[in-house]
């Protein structure tokens, strides 16, 4: 029904666009990766130095590993908070369902600064939480470790994937036919084998696309180190950030971030495969 | 089994509920009780209330600069990315083309990547392309980006649309131009006005791509970023809450549209990832 010209004209423009300010950037990304700094300048000469050092540095070595601990801890703690939150609103909710769906919503698209920046002004040695703690007559001294700690940036990426987390597996909770749940329910299944047996399996593919995007976003972020991690909760990004900054590597820089941008495709690409598996649609 | 004992069970998962739902808005209580604060961020319970921070943050030259950065970058790439993005979205549902699963990943790629990949690689143009840094090339930056934002919400509408009419207005003897203004774009302009909203939002929210390709001209969160570099004060609370209340209420008026355009909220976006 729609001519040739037609289809040109829609996809041309979006085509081209993608390729020059998308494709090729990433492409540059990847050149980059196999160039090299000289002398204080960019040497466009064909190495594989710059992987070599990512693997062989054990500098590098321990900040991924911290990394993924980190990442995966606020995998681990938004599915502790967003699932039972998803499964609560799914089967309990009630008439409140829907304004408390929304509720949930909201902060999801607020400003990541602010959030970051309230986290800081509540963990801080004069914040607020410290305040209170005084306040209640807990502690005499302020606390200093609440903030500039792994923990603040867990519990800062937390608060911000929880809501992306649960949305997810909202939807996969609401998908699946109450009918179901009656049936295993008459067949003489108490609450938990119910829930086991016939809920949990049936959201796994909510769960899991919940997880990647903490996992994945967690795991690229360099503004909640900075914020409230300090230096003993650097994270890989930051170090890409040094190198494109201060330190002066692109190349370097371009090559931990190949790899990160490997990373992340290559778990979208897994947990899609896995999501297809486990999908009963 | 009792029922008494599963009665039980109800409670505890409305009592954790609620704390979930407290973490997720104890912070952002705290910032904006705290920006009516007179002695400053910290300190328990807050006690004199105050309206200063809120006079100092209008007399703050640097702060309304930003300001107007922000929204010509976020009205500019709201431009550029529903415009892309409703081509994008036409060419997914109706064109066949080599590439075209590809595109689509590529296109929706920016949503999923850390902003720092996307900043970084951008920059690497721009350096490449003997660009300034500019709030030209932070629009690039969101524009770009936002394609991802725009084509996801405008193919879930084009789905939703009714083809009879697009055919009926052809049978009888319109244009292929005529139709898409008269039949295609009007039925999409729900889609388009919360596509534009949400784009909006997020442009003026944005921070990780910004961060790469901001020149001399500070962005609104690029301005509060460096303010936080020199010590925070409840000014920061008060711009923040007014940023908050201002994402909120565009937040609100985006869903109650979404609502009525197609009934499954932002969850598309994210399925179709």
């Amino acid at each position: 029904m729609y001519s040739r010209t037609y289809k040109t004209i829609v996809a041309a423009p979006p085509l081209l666009w993608v390729c020059l300010f998308l494709l090729l950037p990433y492409a540059l990304m990847f050149a980059h990766s196999f160039w090299l700094v000289r002398e204080g300048a960019l040497a466009h000469q064909w190495n594989l130095q710059n992987y070599r050092a990512l693997f062989t540095n054990p500098l590098y070595f321990q900040v991924l590993l911290r990394t993924a601990r980190i990442a995966a801890s606020v995998t681990v703690c938004s599915l502790l908070l967003g699932y039972p939150l998803a499964y609560y609103l799914s089967f309990h909710a009630g008439p409140r369902k829907e304004l408390l769906y929304q509720l949930v919503i909201v902060p999801l698209w607020v400003s990541y600064l602010v959030r970051g920046y309230a986290w800081k002004t509540i963990l801080g040695s004069d914040g607020v939480l410290n305040g209170l703690l005084q306040y209640l007559h807990f502690t005499r001294e302020p606390v200093s470790f609440f903030l500039y700690s792994p923990f603040a940036v867990v519990l800062m990426l937390t608060h911000i994937y929880t809501p992306f987390v649960f949305l997810p597996i909202y939807a996969a909770l609401e998908h699946i036919p109450r009918t179901l749940v009656e049936a295993s329910q008459d067949l003489g299944g108490d609450r938990r084998a119910t829930f086991l047996r016939v809920i949990l399996p049936l959201s796994i593919p909510g769960l899991l696309a919940g997880a990647t995007f903490a996992f994945v976003l967690s795991l690229g972020d360099f503004l909640a180190p900075l914020l409230v991690g300090g230096p003993s909760a650097t994270m890989i990004a930051n170090i890409v950030q040094s190198l494109f900054g201060a330190a002066y590597d692109w190349p370097l820089g371009a090559a931990i971030s190949v790899c990160i941008l490997l990373t992340t495709v290559a778990l979208l690409f897994t947990t899609e495969r896995l999501e297809k598996r486990w999908s009963f649609r | 089994m009792s029922l008494e004992n599963s009665r039980q069970r109800s409670v505890w998962l409305t009592v954790y509920a609620s704390l979930v739902f407290g973490f997720i808005y104890l912070p952002i209580v705290v910032l904006i009780l705290y920006s009516f604060n007179r002695d400053g961020v910290g300190g328990f319970p807050p006690r004199h209330f105050t309206l200063g921070w809120y006079r100092q943050l209008f007399s703050d030259s640097a702060i309304w600069e930003a300001v107007v950065n922000s929204l010509i970058v976020a009205a500019a790439s709201v431009a550029l990315s529903l415009t892309l993005g409703l081509l994008a979205a036409l060419a997914l549902d109706r064109a066949t083309f080599p590439g075209k699963a590809l595109f689509r990943r590529l296109v929706l790629l920016p949503l999923i990547l850390p902003g720092i990949i996307t900043g970084l690689s951008l920059l690497m143009f721009a350096v490449f392309a003997g660009m300034p840094l500019s709030l030209l090339t932070v629009f690039l930056g969101h524009g770009t980006a936002l394609i991802s934002v725009a084509t996801t919400e405008l193919f879930a509408g084009l789905q939703k649309l009714d083809r009879a009419q697009e055919e009926a207005s052809l049978d009888l003897g319109a244009t292929p131009w005529q139709t898409f203004w008269r039949i295609t774009l009007p039925n999409l302009k729900l889609s388009l006005v919360a596509a534009g909203l949400l784009i909006f939002t997020l442009s003026m929210d944005e921070i990780a791509v910004t961060f790469f390709l901001i020149g001399r001209d500070n962005t609104l969160p690029l301005e509060i970023w460096g303010r936080l570099r020199r010590g925070i004060t409840p000014e920061i609370n008060a711009v923040s809450s007014l940023i908050f209340a201002v994402s909120v209420l565009l937040i609100v008026v985006w869903y109650r549209l979404r609502a009525r355009s197609i009934s499954s909220a932002p969850r598309e976006l994210l399925e179709n990832l």
